[in-house]
């Protein structure tokens, strides 16, 4: 069998040996274990005040990303919603009319995408099938409702701010999505 | 009159004191436990949570008081009061430190010197078995009524084995006083030949002894690893499962007082209650008062010790189960005893002559 750590101990059922049934030296040992442990780094986070960082593959709340000018990434090709495996996202497409280029980068864009947050798996396929670097997962929790409709995420609580963009460089990294 | 207002002032400061030190000891206690499993524990109210006894006392004080439909009413709220009175009354006969001096008169740091002390002791804490007892009964619960069943043959079989090494120490006192027991413990010779200063400990005299009341305190308590009359797991909160508000509230903290008394007597009757090295020089040169101050501390100092050490076990030793409590108490730690005062009375008659 292999030893999975170093620490762990073969049980024998032998009669055990005058000292071993004083039981006092093994308590001693065990009391200095306990001791020790006092001066050593508690593993605690103060919650509200500090946040445990997020690991950088971390999949939680989807964004549809706008590029450099503020223009949607968006073409409403549909293949996030092909290879989505629970079905989760629904988009109508649209076409892009004059006077709306600084809204859309490309000629069609999607009037509605919602994500069903309670269908939503958070597998990440959505991302890997996006050709126009237009949704990911980033590392924001999606928020906790007392009713099931409010879980159908639009595109007013998906699309990134301009004034507070999501940053996934640290994601795109990690995953080598280009 | 002097003497009157002396002991009545005496009482009230023990009595702040025991109370102070067990508030402060339930917070403690979760300090230790949080250190000891590398935590921080509390530290929101206040600085570091000093201010934690006060928000858990309140709560306490705020909770809603509920008397059970089929307890008994009378001996359901006697039973708290008879464990907190007991706890708080084994503090009297301690001698918490050196004599003070007032206008020329010597008064003991001791609310009653009287010469069955030790006796006293035992008879107050097997008094402090009732109040878990008829808690347990009033009630009117199984678990609790279990709860108290344990706790009771606990103490039974282990005030036994207390008493027994008990012996050892008043063999050689020859005093039942815990006065005698203690100043006998100050200067003189280590084993007859290393003179010592402050330190004539019966732990050196003793060590065998001193570990199985400690064992005993421990079961006397009803603290882990011997903590089966509450024992969560099995009986819920055992005797005090069907009590609220400050009535638990009284139950947890007569435990803790019972802790540090607990502490305060092993410390006076192996560790030289309030003597340390130096004792005797200090009081030629520096005013008594501040002298009987200073051996309160170090009575006190031992006494916090023994409250940690209390803690440090509960997170180092699982429980015992109730058979191995019972063969430990009835034939390990009764016949070891046993031995010891007969190795006592043995080395007494040798080299005493």
């Amino acid at each position: 069998m292999i030893q999975l750590t170093s620490r762990s101990k073969v049980v024998v059922d032998k009669k055990m040996s005058f000292k071993e049934k004083l039981y006092l030296p093994a308590i001693a040992k065990g009391m200095a274990i306990t001791f020790m442990h006092m001066f050593k780094k508690a593993a605690t986070l103060r919650y509200p005040e500090v946040k445990r960082e997020f690991a950088p593959v971390y999949r939680g709340m989807h964004v549809l990303k706008r590029d450099e000018e503020g223009r949607e990434n968006c073409t409403a090709c549909g293949l996030c919603a092909v290879a989505c495996p629970a079905e989760a996202i629904t988009i109508d497409g649209a076409e892009r009319q004059k006077g709306e280029e600084h809204l859309y980068r490309e000629e069609k864009y999607a009037a509605k995408y919602e994500i069903n947050m309670l269908r939503c798996i958070f597998c990440g396929l959505c991302e890997e099938a996006c050709p126009k670097d237009a949704i990911y997962l980033t590392d924001r929790i999606v928020e906790s409702s007392y009713t099931r409709n409010s879980f159908v995420f639009g595109k007013d609580l998906l699309v990134e701010k301009m004034d507070d963009r999501i940053d996934i460089s640290k994601r795109k990294k990690e995953y080598h999505i280009d | 009159m002097a003497i009157l207002i002396f002991k009545i002032a005496l009482i009230l400061i023990l009595f702040l004191i025991s109370l102070g030190v067990a508030a402060y000891a339930t917070y403690g206690e979760r300090k230790v436990a949080a250190f000891m499993q590398d935590r921080i524990g509390p530290d929101r109210a206040g600085p570091f949570g000093i201010l934690q006894p006060i928000a858990d006392g309140t709560k306490m004080f705020m909770k809603e008081e509920i008397i059970p439909n089929v307890s008994d009413k009378l001996l359901f709220i006697l039973g708290p009061c008879i464990f907190m009175v007991t706890s708080l009354m084994t503090s009297a006969v301690i001698p918490w430190g050196t004599a003070m001096e007032f206008g020329g008169v010597k008064y003991a740091m001791q609310v009653a010197d009287i010469n069955i002390g030790i006796l006293y002791v035992f008879g107050v804490v097997s008094l402090g078995v009732y109040g878990i007892m008829i808690g347990g009964w009033a009630s009117n619960n199984k678990f609790a009524l279990l709860g108290a069943v344990r706790a009771s043959s606990q103490m039974i079989s282990y005030e036994l084995a207390m008493g027994m090494s008990l012996i050892a120490v008043i063999m050689m006192s020859g005093s039942l006083s815990l006065t005698d027991i203690v100043t006998s413990q100050g200067d003189g010779k280590l084993w007859g030949f290393i003179p010592v200063s402050g330190l004539n400990w019966n732990i050196f005299y003793q060590p065998m002894g001193f570990i199985i009341f400690l064992i005993c305190a421990f079961a006397e308590c009803n603290r882990t690893p011997f903590d089966l009359p509450e024992c969560d797991t099995e009986l819920i909160g055992g005797f005090h499962t069907e009590y609220s508000s400050m009535k638990l509230g009284l139950y947890l903290f007569a435990e803790y007082i019972n802790m540090f008394i607990s502490g305060a007597i092993i410390s006076c009757l192996y560790f030289g209650g309030y003597n340390f090295p130096g004792l005797s020089y200090l009081s030629t040169v520096l005013n008594p008062n501040i002298v009987a101050l200073i051996s309160f501390g170090a009575l006190f100092a031992k006494a916090i010790f023994f409250v940690f050490f209390f803690m440090w076990i509960r997170w180092t030793i699982p429980r015992f189960r109730y058979d191995q409590l019972m063969k430990l108490g009835w034939q390990i730690l009764l016949p070891l005893s046993i031995i010891n005062v007969l190795l006592t009375g043995g080395i007494l008659t040798i080299f005493n002559k």
